[in-house]
């Protein structure tokens, strides 16, 4: 009844069809070529990383591959001046979102200088406990309300996600105070390897707006192009003081949930099947459209690869990590006590800043 | 907190003064309190979140620990949370169950958050300020029982009383009582007890839990070479134990007897019924001060 409800909208289907006509204009060569570009950039980017942490060159890693779609389309809905406030697995939003490469590969090297954005860039260091940035983007918004902007927030949160109580906290709080957020949910299928019916008795995640009178959108979220202008859709109505909006984007965690996992032991390969490659369904959209063109792939074949490449060889050139850095940031001025703790380990390190060896 | 004043009547007139734009009452919901001041502070805003008791705190500890405390440090101070928490708390009140927790240690132990505890109208007053003011996340503690136990003038214009200082209560010679919040009385009536007998306290206030005052630690029980520590949190893990390794590691050599503490034992805070057994009262301290000196 619910599904009937909060019906999951598309815009291309599993073969690449447009089925939408009225977004025929909108959906143009350039924008397709943009979006593809977006989501094979952040794969690579994936696929690179599960790679460099087989190898040990990073550290445990949560992939995303399946989820670009989700990820692309909602962030390039976004304006330079909104705020993003992503979880752990959420680096693809970021990486579109303008978040530096070589600081992503930082983070999941277990650098805190990963956590800093770009200059301009209001992007929050990734949330790793769960649900706990919902009521983070509803005060940002909330300031930004106050402050009288026009700016909005994106805030990114998983299926397990919409059982803590920060997933009611944070929404109710922004829809009381109609503060401009939207709420993106990727529901991927699984939390770790609980499956969404283990997670909630519901049909769907969207319907949970109507408990607080806020929309609630059901959007297929393997479809780039849907997740998109829902979002853009989204974001104007949060932008125009109407308050926040749920957004629930179908998709499927196509890989484990970090490297340390496998997800063999908890869901069969069968049932990812009647998902869709997002990457699939849009080269199938843009061959049928005639915006396929072997000669800009092979371009951006290149230019991802180096730039993949350079990342890599930044983060692994990278100065190594300060012990300064381990008490210089807790206070803005550091107390005595903490004070006499840093003194005193320095003083036993002797100057040998990164000399320690664990064993 | 805004219409009605708060429970205590803290923010009485506050919103009529200010507006509701600015004393906000909002769904009750502490995490929601919490995680959304962390949104406003990292976004320009000083948000001043009231929980309603120190017992309710819990479901916002989460928020807390998990980012309040280590915002500035992983983001390498780009992104900081400058906020206060107000939370009435501790015991003596009747109050109903959960309303009366001494729970200060968990606060103490976390990195990244400063902890105040006023015993006075003047220090209530210049540590809300100087929280306000200062760049990094502050709990701010309000004594229960002291909200109503006394009067005092304060100046009406704006000062601070600077956070990490402890305040001399009494000068003495014979022995160091350490106490804050509604504590101070207790040990101030204990004092005059133990004068009775000949024993000269020096009484040192912490006003401010996390971080401690180590100077005026060291100085007062180096004098007197005794101490006694005296607070309504539970014992083990509670704050006398961070407090006695301040003087273990700065005034060893000076102590004339093993320094003792009073606390709220290893129960949960009673119904009211037993919160004067589970409170330290001026008697059991007097014990413990007269064990103490005639070690």
């Amino acid at each position: 009844m619910m599904e009937k409800q909060f019906p999951l909208k598309k815009l291309i289907d599993h073969d690449g069809n447009l089925t939408d006509k009225s977004y025929k204009s909108k959906i143009d060569e350039s924008f397709s070529k943009k979006l593809y570009y977006h989501m094979y950039r952040i794969r690579m980017f994936d696929r690179k990383a599960i790679r460099l942490q087989r190898q040990g060159r990073i550290g445990t890693y949560p992939p995303f591959e399946g989820q670009e779609a989700s990820q692309a389309g909602s962030a390039l809905a976004l304006k330079e001046d909104d705020w993003m406030f992503p979880t752990y697995r959420d680096h693809g939003a970021k990486l579109v979102f303008g978040a530096d490469m070589t600081d992503t590969l930082l983070y999941w090297n277990g650098r805190i200088e990963g956590c800093v954005p770009p200059e301009g860039r209001k992007i929050f260091p990734p949330a790793v406990p769960i649900a706990t940035q919902l009521p983070h983007a509803a005060g940002a918004a909330w300031a930004e309300k106050l402050k009288g902007t026009n700016n909005a927030v994106i805030v990114y949160f998983g299926d397990g996600a919409t059982s803590e109580g920060d997933f009611h906290e944070g929404i109710n709080f922004s829809s009381v105070f109609k503060a401009p957020v939207v709420f993106f949910n990727q529901n991927n299928g699984y939390a770790i390897s609980v499956p969404v019916a283990r997670q909630m008795n519901s049909e769907t995640i969207a319907q949970k707006a109507v408990a607080y009178g806020i929309p609630g959108i059901r959007v297929d979220g393997n479809d780039c192009f849907a997740v998109y202008f829902e979002t853009k859709k989204a974001l104007e109505y949060a932008r125009k003081g109407n308050g926040p909006v749920l957004i629930e984007a179908v998709t499927w965690r196509k890989g484990a949930h970090t490297t340390a996992d496998d997800p063999t032991r908890y869901r069969s390969d069968n049932e990812g099947k009647k998902f869709t490659d997002p990457l699939v369904r849009l080269e199938r959209f843009m061959k049928k459209s005639g915006f396929w063109d072997e000669q800009w792939l092979f371009g951006i074949e290149e230019t991802v690869e180096e730039e993949i490449n350079t990342s890599v060889e930044e983060m692994e050139h990278y100065p190594k990590p300060d012990v300064n850095d381990l008490f210089d940031h807790v206070f803005a001025r550091m107390p005595d006590d903490l004070m006499e703790q840093k003194k005193s380990y320095l003083r036993y390190l002797g100057g040998k800043n990164d000399g320690i060896t664990h064993r | 907190m805004g219409k009605n004043g708060g429970v205590f009547r803290a923010t009485d007139g506050l919103q009529d003064q200010f507006g509701e734009m600015r004393v906000v009452d909002t769904p009750l919901s502490e995490s929601g309190i919490i995680g959304t001041s962390v949104g406003l502070a990292v976004n320009g805003f000083k948000p001043v979140a009231e929980i309603q008791f120190l017992g309710f705190i819990y479901p916002a500890y989460d928020q807390i620990m998990t980012h309040v405390s280590r915002i500035r440090q992983l983001s390498m101070g780009h992104y900081t949370v400058p906020m206060v928490i107000r939370a009435p708390y501790g015991a003596g009140v009747r109050a109903p169950e959960i309303h009366s927790d001494s729970v200060e240690a968990i606060f103490m132990h976390m990195p990244g958050i400063k902890v105040v505890c006023p015993s006075t109208p003047y220090d209530a007053k210049g540590l809300l300020i100087a929280a306000v003011e200062d760049p990094d996340p502050v709990l701010m503690l309000e004594p229960m029982k002291l909200y109503r136990a006394g009067r005092q003038e304060v100046p009406m214009g704006k000062y601070t009383v600077e956070i990490g200082k402890g305040r001399k209560v009494k000068e003495g010679s014979d022995l160091t009582l350490i106490a804050w919040g509604a504590m101070v009385p207790v040990v101030e009536g204990a004092t005059a007890m133990a004068e009775d007998e000949g024993i000269s306290c020096d009484i040192v206030d912490l006003r401010t839990l996390s971080p401690v005052d180590r100077e005026m630690i060291s100085r007062s029980v180096q004098k007197t070479g005794r101490a006694v520590i005296v607070h309504e949190a539970h014992a083990i893990g509670g704050p006398a134990d961070h407090i006695l390794s301040v003087i273990n590691e700065t005034s060893f050599l000076y102590l004339r007897a093993p320094v003792e503490k009073v606390a709220g034992f290893d129960v949960p805070v009673p119904f009211f019924a037993l919160e004067n057994h589970f409170l330290p009262t001026p008697d059991r301290v007097l014990d413990s001060i007269l064990r103490t000196v005639q070690f």
